[in-house]
């Protein structure tokens, strides 16, 4: 492996790392959708920065990226609280407008302008090795990895400064006011960074799939967490590992590496959502039927009960009855009397089923008369 | 060059006609999808219509028009269940479930359009145009595709519109009438996916959800009636299709999707404005007005307090003597009474009633403490 690809590779990895870091607080904060607002909105701040300076390397871009983007936060709000739409329409209105904006600014300009469309959209982490810093002489490596580390930096920085205000304001907006923190700085300082990782990372993998590194990692960490401290190292590991295998699965079929990422973090997300060990959809269908198997066995003991010394027990009390009776398929009478065999609380001679003292006494337990 | 703006010719006639059917079909669904809250449902519709075109692609390797369109219905409804799944299934919450379906959806679709650029089919290079939208690579049998299915979409709004607007409105209330209510959400969702798919190769995946809620927006800031919406919104979507193309077809290089959005967001910043009722210049004007209304209405009151202690009830007072409401906003309803001719100002800072003032002071006393008279 070349020193282009180990860049490449740990490029990728710090902005999936650092976008995880804030995506923890959208998929908490209900504001996953924003971060699709602001990572479109950037690109009118980059756009209008570069006629300002002429150079896509300054920080400037950077600026007025983020400016933009708290901006279009602002704008959406006021929209939200003139009342004259609902908050989704309000979201859904502002960014498009900001988005084609700088898409005509930088079609009307495109002789000057070092973005083509395709660039906006996937990003050009491929070209990474390519754009090197050099200070007096001295080679430091792609510009893009210095940026980017910086901006990780900042994130880890105002994770870690800013962790009890953040966890107060986000799972407790009032009590967070009551007690003198600002939850509406807090959430305006949050929206700063979110809009500075969306311009690093926007550079290298494009406006829409920022979404993917940003919601899918935090979204996965959330079904096995619930703890923020688990969620969040949880959502960091995933989303570095997701830009992992997206980066082989790209260099070996030769395609887009940021749309392999995104792709990778969505295979991670579907794992989890199956085999999740408390949301996973593989438990839920597994407890379910359980439960019906439970549920049904005690409904097999009750009847058995009921009729136990009667003189329609020869003919109730069979398995026979169970198909016709119970209205089960003769399958599940069929599971249903062995899950009730094995606990021993029936006994079974051909046809005719009987209870035996334990399937008694759970039956009593069970049993409504009983009460 | 306005000579030949309008001089009619083929492809200006392909491309208005596009337009013209993009605009009606994601107009009219659009209401329903702002006055469900399902907004931004197109946003994920959009993006996961994407993967189905370029495997539709790869299935056929041709751009045969309802192939695509298939494809992408398709994705796109697939889109709209796994956010279901994720929303019935986990303590997620529907924003998140949007965020994932669509930039998972969407990086599927780059990967398969980065691997399509690899093959050797002449037709690949149309694909791109569905990112941003390209009113030239519109072609007379799109044109068919696009009108049939927009026509399914016009018929299936006229025969579901009793069912669609109780659906709007109070599907609680719906459920308990007895209707199908999940079917028909299925069918109308079904019905957004068509508009939405119509609109792509015109606007682009990108922006695609900008048009399937501004048109509605812009709409229901003139009407509170929902047929007059769904018209108007029609009718906005159908101008903004127009009026877009048009620019981006006279103006090289111009994208077509991001022309047609900000035209229809002026659109909703006009509406949003200058709309009769809702309109937020004409409320901030009545704001104004009352308040300057309810000031000069207190002043008057302050000055009737005042007169009753002295003997003449025409004695003028110091303003800061009267005002508890600040100098500024005191001086300015003062200046507003006057030219009314309810106050007087004989000199520097002295104010005082006119007879006309002092009988209204009393007529608003009167009003206002109406109880305190045991009336």
């Amino acid at each position: 492996m070349g020193i282009e690809q180990l860049y490449i590779i740990i490029l990728a990895c710090i902005v999936a790392a650092s976008c995880s870091l804030c995506g923890v607080y959208l998929i908490l904060r209900r504001l996953a959708l924003i971060s699709d607002a602001i990572s479109h909105s950037v690109l009118l701040g980059i756009v209008c920065a570069f006629f300002l300076v002429h150079d896509l390397n300054s920080p400037i871009l950077i600026l007025g990226a983020t400016i933009t983007g708290v901006f279009m936060v602002f704008l959406t709000e006021l929209l939200i609280s003139s009342k004259r739409l609902k908050k989704d329409a309000s979201i859904g209105l502002v960014f498009p407008l900001f988005f084609s904006v700088s898409i005509l600014l930088i079609n009307l300009f495109a002789g000057d302008i070092h973005l083509d469309q395709d660039a906006v959209l996937l990003g050009e982490i491929a070209f990474t090795p390519f754009r090197l810093l050099s200070l007096w002489g001295l080679n430091l490596g792609p510009v893009s990895l210095w940026v980017m580390g910086g901006i990780l930096l900042l994130n880890i920085g105002f994770v870690l400064g800013f962790y009890k205000e953040l966890k107060l304001c986000t799972f407790d907006r009032g009590l967070a006011a009551m007690l003198g923190f600002f939850p509406t700085y807090i959430h305006y300082a949050l929206m700063s960074l979110v809009s500075v990782t969306a311009v690093g990372a926007f550079e290298s993998v494009g406006a829409i799939l920022v979404v993917a590194l940003m919601i899918v990692p935090p979204a996965s960490a959330y079904l096995l967490s619930r703890r923020l401290s688990h969620m969040i190292g949880l959502s960091v590991l995933f989303g570095i590992l997701s830009s992992l295998l997206g980066y082989f699965m790209a260099f070996y079929i030769n395609v887009s590496i940021a749309g392999s990422m995104a792709v990778m973090t969505g295979v991670l997300f579907g794992f989890v959502f199956i085999f999740s060990p408390s949301q996973g959809v593989l438990i839920k269908f597994l407890r379910y039927h359980k439960q019906r198997l439970r549920f049904s066995a005690n409904m097999l003991l009750i009847q058995l009960f009921d009729h136990e010394g009667t003189d329609t027990e020869k003919t109730e009390n069979t398995f026979s009855n169970l198909v016709i009776h119970m209205k089960w398929s003769y399958r599940f009478a069929n599971t249903v009397v062995a899950y009730a065999l094995q606990h021993g609380f029936i006994n079974r001679v051909d046809d005719y089923l009987s209870l035996t003292s334990l399937g008694r006494e759970k039956a009593r337990h069970v049993s409504v008369m009983d009460t | 060059m306005f000579v030949d703006l309008f001089h009619f010719n083929y492809t200006l006639g392909v491309v208005m006609s596009g337009a013209f059917i993009l605009g009606i079909s994601s107009g009219l669904l659009s209401s329903f999808a702002v006055l469900r809250q399902q907004s931004l449902l197109g946003d994920v519709i959009s993006h996961a219509a994407f993967p189905g075109i370029t495997l539709a692609f790869l299935w056929m390797m041709a751009k045969d028009p309802l192939g695509l369109f298939l494809g992408a219905i398709i994705s796109g409804w697939l889109g709209t269940l796994f956010v279901h799944a994720i929303v019935r299934y986990t303590s997620l919450t529907h924003d998140a479930a949007f965020g994932i379906v669509l930039s998972v959806f969407f990086g599927l679709g780059i990967v398969l359009l980065s691997y399509i650029q690899q093959t050797p089919s002449s037709e690949k290079a149309g694909l791109n145009s569905f990112l941003f939208g390209s009113a030239s690579t519109i072609l007379f049998q799109d044109l068919i595709t696009m009108g049939v299915f927009c026509l399914i979409i016009i018929i299936f709004i006229i025969l579901f519109w009793k069912e669609f607007k109780l659906l709007a409105f109070d599907p609680n209330f719906m459920n308990s009438l007895g209707f199908p209510v999940v079917k028909l959400d299925i069918l109308l969702t079904m019905l957004l996916v068509m508009a939405i798919v119509l609109g792509l190769q015109m606007v682009g995946v990108v922006l695609m959800s900008a048009m399937m809620i501004a048109p509605a927006a812009a709409a229901r800031q003139w009407t509170s009636h929902l047929g007059f919406t769904v018209l108007l919104s029609g009718f906005f979507g159908l101008l903004a299709g127009v009026i877009g193309t048009l620019f981006s077809n006279y103006i090289p290089h111009l994208s077509t999707g991001p022309m047609i959005v900000v035209v229809v967001s002026l659109f909703v910043i006009v509406s949003l404005l200058f709309a009769p009722h809702r309109g937020l210049i004409w409320n901030w004007i009545q704001t104004y007005y009352y308040r300057s209304n309810i000031r000069a209405n207190s002043m008057l009151m302050n000055m009737l307090l005042f007169s009753e202690t002295q003997t003449d009830p025409y004695h003028c007072h110091q303003l800061s003597a009267l005002s508890a409401i600040g100098r500024g906003p005191a001086l300015r309803a003062m200046h507003e009474l006057k030219r009314q001719q309810f106050v007087r100002n004989p000199e520097g800072d002295l104010w005082g009633f006119t007879k006309r003032g002092y009988q209204k002071a009393q007529r608003l006393q009167a009003t206002l403490f109406k109880d305190d008279h045991g009336y």
